[in-house]
Formats: structure tokens, C-alpha cells, sequence
């Protein structure tokens, strides 16, 4: 099984329509069992491992096994993501941990302002100026060649 | 129908299906193009917009960047570059188009909070001439919330899965699909739709079969649904036989381009040899693109595959070798040594961490630290993806001021289906355009089909005779199984269906076999594809038997449908082409050699949605 659920840290989002792990999954794989109020994994052989639901999860409560069919045993890789930088804990079959952080990004989540700050005064479809072009491209003009 | 599945009904301008970077890209343009005209935009999803497409777990380069305004390349150069990979097939216009814009877009992406690595100059930081670094983990994440800030959520559909497209004649009027979350089922009418729901993945046997079936190298949920529409619509294909084999490292498919391009790592075969070396006359052969730098991929991934076939593999990428090499400039001084090895230990695992996190886990568990020691790679099994190495997709039309009349027809990206536009995966021969030229041709399709709505401003009509149709196909799957379960003690295994998962596994099986793939040694011939033809054919007639238990199942379904379109374009046109043009993605034994006075042309394929029949044919190539 590629990410599981731990059975004791898992608390179903508390109820919610849908827990963070199945808002996030693009193969649509995590389910919750609403009588035991705890999310699984339906189907592990079409996990991309991508692991998009264990960086969603508030509880930490998910975590990843790699595929049996080919990963020996007993190492694990743990992403912690916050708002600006995600930490990553790596522990070897053979014991040995190595702890990496990265950022992830340089604004306030939810202010990607869609024309970034250049000049939005394109009113032509029919000419080559996309949407803050050409002042996005750092140029004066986009480019073009004589047919 | 076994239970209650409401109709909704969605009436828009613009219809933007998929949630990747070209849609994510298409959301941003469209939103300001149709504030302007007063129009309305609506995105329908098959997944969540923030993780959703092939940038769900995010990327560690953008693989695209040009750097024109700041004098490093031309566009020009570029579009060089991209028709030598290729073997001299590709639009020059399209990809003149993608990478004259492309620069716009990464500067957006930095703009929204996009983590890109700097030098000490503030200078990005090339990975290859091309390709520059990035902290990527929320690359799409970012790019997703750009595209909800301009769209708005209410106009953002998820976990709805298209699956046919709607027609009014000779053009395309909008596309049902139903919700994998809620018994409802959706028709949305537009004046204008664009296709970019990506590539195809699990098309072909991958190499792992067991609980690795996922690890795919593009996403497992990437599959084939761009092609299908487009098809099914009635647009021309091109290039459906340009499929791509990504060499990686073995098992997980991490990338490599790190490895190459930034810390310069050889790769030799398990004897020892260097096969970029001792088989360089082979690229005689392959004349004039194999004697240009850099080597296509595909005549790279071809000397590879000649020292495996002659049994010395495993292939090595030396990753402790280009680690020595690039600290060795510190060897005297034990501090810089030490903290540049640090550097360089973090960038290699960042590089898998951001993009494969199975590969990172894959070493952890096989102890394996890239300083220490060289790591296996392999060539995966074979994908559609007309963004990356691959071409395959749908016919669309150039830009006005550059592209030959040939090539143009009223609206850039437009396939041959009035209205109906792609973007990303989802149109062909424009090869190279990755995570960021997908997002900027994603905003030029956007921008060409607002035009197009201003100037056709009709609401075509749509059939809802055809809509019951397709709605009672569509879940046709659900009534199969309830009406059959219960005659076996085991549902899984019953005479009268068969479940999407061996449904796929028997088309996997028929094209590894037959068509080419990892088990045939990427080798095929005329009487293998014939036999392909008719076990797709056997297929075809049992999808029409596909049974599902529930709506995640019924996706399933479709999803396999989806594929085995992908498949027989992919077949028919392999067969049409009596060459072997691209040695590394596929070989044709039976015409083994490159043969440039016929076959320098694109093959195209169309099916008619109105007697069903599919044609190939042969297109020019015309060069800027």
C-alpha cells in the first residue's frame, strides 16, 4: 500500500463532507469509511506516490510504504509541508536519517494575483499580445518573423 | 438506470476541460479576454485544480525557458532545436508560437511565488541551456491559485470526468461527463471548448506490474482522454505514432535531467563501456539529426538500448563519478569541500523529492547515497505526450502572422473541429513545450477561442435525444453489474463482464506484445500490428461489457475506453508509416531504416464521427 492511514492519528477531517486527503488526491483513490470515521486508501496500485493527500493531511496522520513489488523494506520518506517550505525526513533501510527543508514558495498563500504586477492594457484579439505581454516577456514587442 | 442520477445542466461561453498547466494557463487569459466581451468561462476538473495534472507532485526544473528579452537564445534557436529532436517532424509554427511566449509565463509563475533558483548575479540558474531549477514541490499548487483568482471557484468544476464531446454539426457545441463523487450528470453547452486533459498513460504493459502499476513515470491518471475527445469530434491527429520512452532511473523513474545536464554524469553499461562513445557511428544512420548536438533523445535512448539487447546491462548513471568531479575544484580547502558536498547532496535529493518522491525512497531503502555509488536507469515502458519528447495530438492551427496558409485556419490552436481547441498533451507535433509551454500555449488557445466566440457568437445547438444517449453509455457500466452480479459467488469473476482493471490489463498485454513495447524490445512489424488490429478489434467489442460497481469504477471504465482510442490511433498509424524514423521509441523490423525521400511528412489520422471510419494520411512538413 503505497501512502496509508495511521488508524489512531486519522479523525476522518472531524466529520466533514470530505477529509483533506480525498480533496487532494488527483487519482481519486482516498475514501472515508464513515462508520469508523477513518480514510484508506481504495486502490494502492494506482497510487502515483505523488503523496499530494499525506502533505494535506492536518493529523500527519498518513504516511508511505514503498510498492512491495519492488522497494525492499524499512525505509521511510516523511514530508512535513508548511506554508512556505516543506521538511523531509528520509530514513534508511540501514538506519541512517538524512533531514532536508525546502521553500516552496515566496508569497502569502492565496495572493497569486493573476497579471503578477505587469501592465494589463492588452484590448486587441487579434494581435500577438497575450494577457501582460509584452511587458511579462521583458521585451518591447513579441516576437515575430516576416513570412 | 440502477439508481437516481440527476442531469445538470451548465450553459457558458468558453469551456476549459482539464486542470493541468495549459488549462490553468487557458483560465488565466480567458478570464481577462471574456471580462472585456462580457463572457462566460467554466473549467471542469476530473481531479482537484491544486494537484491535478502532471505537475501534481510538483517538478524540480521548468524545462522551458527561452530567455529572449534577456539576449541568452532566440526563438528561433529554439525551434531548431526541437525539429532536430524530433527527427525533423514538428510545426515550426506551433512550437515558434509556444516558445515565443513561454518566457512570459515562467516571469508569471516567479511573479505568483514560484521558488526559482538564482546565482549570484540574480541570474536564474540554467540546468541545461534550456532548463532552469526551481523549488518546486507547489509549482502547481501556485499556478492552480492563479487560475482560481481569475476564474473564481464558482465557475471551477472538480471530480467531474468528461467523456464525450458534444457536436452541432461541424462544430463542437459543448461535453458531458459525470460527477465521480455524486450520482449527477453534467452537460455543459459552449461556443467554444478546449481540450487539455493530457496525455496517455498505461497504454502500454509498464514494467511493474504488481503494487508498482502506479509508479508510472507520467501520471497514472493521465489517461488518453485528450486524444479520445479530440477524435471523437472528428479532429484530425497528427503524429499518433510519435509516442515517447523516457530512459530514467530504473524502477522509480526519477529524473535524470539533473544528472545530466547540471552535475554532467556519464552513463555506462554494466561491462564498463560508455555507449554515447563506443556507438557513436551508429549515428551515421540517422543522418543528418543523429550528427547534431544535442543527440535526439530517442537516438539516445537507441544506443542505450543497443548495449542492453546485447546483454550488457544494466545501464549505470556514474552519480558518485560527476559528485567527485564537481567538488574536486574544492579538494584543498576541507571547509568549501565539505559544504559544497553538503550543497550538492541536498540538490540531488531535492531534484527526486520534488518530483519523485518514490525514487528518494527507492534509494533510502537500497541504501544508496549518490555520492557513494552509481544508480541504475532503464528505459520505461512507452507514453503519449505531445508535450515532453513525444508529438502526439490533435491537428491545430498556427498563429496568423507566422504560420503558412497551410497550416492556418482562422484561429491559433484550433483543431479541424469548428470551436474546438487543445493545448499541452493535447495537441501534436509542437514537442518540448513541458510544464511551462504548455501553460503559455494553454493562454494562447485561451486568447484564440474568446476571438472565435466574439466573431461565431451563436450558442450552437445540442441534440438532448443525443445527450439521454450518451448519459445512459456512460452509465451503462453501473447497470451491466448490477443486472449480472449476482449470478456468480464471486463478482469479480463473471461471464457476462469484465471489470476495467483486466479490461486494461488485456490492452496492455496486446500492445506490449504486438506494438512494441518493453517485453518486444520496442521492436514491431506489419503481420505483429496486424494481429494488434485484431485483438483491438476483439476489445473494442467486449468495452461495450465493462462492468463497474461504483462511480471511482465507472471512471475506471471510461478511463480504459479512453486508452484503447489512444491505442488504435497509435497502431493504425505506426503501420501507416513503412519506416523507422525514431529507433529509441519504436522500431519497425520490417523497415528498419530512416527513409527521408518518403517519409519526411507527418502521418495523420481522422475518424468520422458519422460512418465511423478512420483514414490516414500524409501531411507536408513546411518549414519557417
Amino acid at each position: 500500500m503505497p501512502t496509508f492511514v495511521m488508524t489512531e492519528k486519522c479523525d476522518g477531517c472531524k466529520g466533514q463532507d470530505k477529509t483533506a486527503c480525498m480533496y487532494a488526491c488527483p487519482n481519486d483513490l482516498m475514501v472515508l469509511d464513515k462508520e469508523k470515521m477513518k480514510a484508506f486508501n481504495r486502490d494502492p496500485w494506482a497510487c502515483w506516490e505523488c503523496l499530494c493527500c499525506a502533505k494535506a493531511c492536518p493529523q500527519q496522520a498518513m504516511d508511505l510504504r514503498g510498492y512491495a513489488d519492488f522497494v525492499p523494506m524499512g525505509a521511510s520518506v516523511t514530508p512535513l509541508r508548511g506554508s512556505d517550505s516543506i521538511m523531509w525526513t528520509i530514513k534508511f533501510r540501514d538506519g541512517m536519517v538524512k533531514r532536508f527543508k525546502f521553500p516552496i514558495r515566496t508569497t502569502e498563500e492565496g495572493t497569486a494575483v493573476p497579471d503578477g504586477g505587469f501592465p494589463a492594457d492588452q484590448d486587441n484579439l487579434s494581435d500577438q499580445n497575450l494577457y501582460t505581454e509584452p511587458a511579462s516577456l521583458l521585451m518591447d514587442a513579441v516576437p515575430t518573423i516576416k513570412k | 438506470m440502477p439508481m437516481n442520477f440527476e442531469t445538470v445542466e451548465v450553459t457558458t461561453d468558453f469551456l476549459i476541460v482539464g486542470g493541468g498547466m495549459a488549462s490553468c494557463g487557458a483560465a488565466v487569459e480567458a478570464a481577462y479576454w471574456a471580462k472585456k466581451h462580457g463572457l462566460k468561462v467554466t473549467l471542469v476538473d476530473k481531479a482537484s485544480l491544486d494537484r491535478s495534472g502532471a505537475v501534481a507532485m510538483g517538478l524540480s526544473a521548468i524545462n522551458q525557458y527561452i530567455g529572449v528579452g534577456k539576449g541568452k537564445n532566440t526563438v528561433e534557436q529554439y525551434v531548431e532545436y526541437v525539429r532536430q529532436d524530433l527527427m525533423g517532424v514538428a510545426r515550426d509554427d506551433l512550437v515558434y508560437n509556444i516558445a515565443r511566449h513561454v518566457d512570459g509565463t515562467v516571469h508569471l509563475f516567479e511573479k505568483w511565488g514560484l521558488p526559482i533558483w538564482k546565482d549570484d548575479n540574480g541570474e536564474y540558474v540554467n540546468e541545461g541551456r534550456w532548463q532552469i531549477m526551481i523549488n518546486g514541490e507547489s509549482y502547481k499548487v501556485i499556478v492552480a491559485e492563479a487560475a482560481k483568482n481569475a476564474l473564481g471557484m464558482d465557475n471551477i468544476y472538480e471530480r467531474i470526468f468528461i467523456i464525450e464531446p458534444l457536436l452541432d454539426g461541424d462544430r463542437i457545441s459543448g461535453a458531458v461527463g459525470f460527477s465521480v463523487r455524486e450520482n449527477k450528470f453534467y452537460v455543459f453547452k459552449a461556443k467554444a471548448v478546449l481540450a487539455a486533459m493530457g496525455g496517455a498513460v498505461g497504454v502500454f504493459k509498464p514494467r511493474s506490474t504488481g503494487e508498482g502499476l502506479g509508479r508510472s513515470w507520467y501520471p497514472p491518471f493521465s489517461t488518453g482522454s485528450s486524444a479520445y475527445f479530440t477524435i471523437r469530434a472528428g479532429a484530425e491527429m497528427t503524429c499518433q505514432e510519435v509516442r515517447f520512452i523516457p530512459v530514467r532511473f530504473k524502477d522509480a523513474y526519477g529524473p535524470v535531467g539533473a544528472w545530466f545536464l547540471l552535475f554532467k554524469s556519464r552513463a555506462i553499461s554494466a561491462i564498463g563501456g560508455e555507449y554515447m562513445v563506443e556507438r557513436k557511428d551508429e549515428l551515421q544512420n540517422w543522418a543528418p539529426y543523429g550528427l547534431v548536438k544535442p543527440i535526439p533523445a530517442n537516438l539516445r535512448n537507441y544506443l542505450g538500448m543497443l548495449d542492453c539487447s546485447e546483454g550488457k546491462g544494466p545501464l549505470m548513471m556514474m552519480t558518485n563519478e560527476a559528485i567527485a568531479k564537481l567538488a574536486d575544484q574544492y579538494k584543498d580547502d576541507p571547509k568549501a569541500f565539505k559544504k559544497k558536498m553538503k550543497e550538492l547532496e541536498s540538490e540531488a535529493w531535492e531534484d527526486f523529492l520534488d518530483m519523485t518522491i518514490a525514487q528518494a525512497l527507492l534509494w533510502a531503502a537500497t541504501n544508496i547515497q549518490p555520492e557513494e555509488k552509481p544508480s541504475e536507469i532503464a528505459a520505461a515502458e512507452p507514453y503519449f505526450i505531445g508535450s515532453h519528447s513525444g508529438a502526439s495530438g490533435a491537428w491545430v492551427s498556427g498563429p496568423e502572422d507566422i504560420a503558412p496558409p497551410e497550416y492556418f485556419w482562422g484561429y491559433a490552436n484550433m483543431t479541424t473541429v469548428k470551436g474546438l481547441f487543445a493545448a499541452g498533451d493535447a495537441s501534436g507535433a509542437s514537442s518540448h513545450k513541458f510544464s511551462s509551454g504548455s501553460h503559455a500555449e494553454g493562454r494562447i488557445a485561451a486568447k484564440a477561442a474568446i476571438k472565435f466566440i466574439v466573431e461565431n457568437n451563436t450558442q450552437p445547438a445540442v441534440d438532448m435525444a443525443k445527450v439521454e444517449e450518451l448519459k445512459a453509455k456512460a452509465y451503462a457500466p453501473l447497470e451491466i453489474y448490477e443486472a449480472n452480479k449476482d449470478f456468480t459467488t464471486d463478482p469479480e469473476v463473471n461471464p457476462a463482464y469484465i471489470k476495467p482493471k483486466m479490461f486494461m490489463f488485456r490492452l496492455q498485454k496486446m500492445m506490449d506484445e504486438y506494438v512494441g513495447g518493453v517485453t518486444a524490445n520496442f521492436s514491431t512489424n506489419k503481420p505483429s500490428l496486424d494481429r494488434a488490429m485484431e485483438l483491438l478489434t476483439f476489445l473494442k467489442e467486449d468495452s461495450e461489457k465493462l462492468a463497474a460497481k461504483d462511480l471511482h469504477e465507472l471512471m475506471r471504465c471510461w478511463e480504459n475506453i479512453h486508452r484503447m482510442w489512444q491505442a488504435e490511433s497509435h497502431v493504425r498509424t505506426v503501420m501507416f508509416r513503412e519506416e523507422t524514423r525514431w529507433p529509441g521509441y519504436y522500431f519497425r523490423a520490417d523497415f528498419p531504416k530512416m527513409d527521408e525521400q518518403n517519409w519526411l511528412s507527418f502521418v495523420n489520422i481522422k475518424w468520422d464521427p458519422n460512418s465511423g471510419e478512420w483514414d490516414v494520411f500524409k501531411k507536408p512538413i513546411i518549414r519557417l
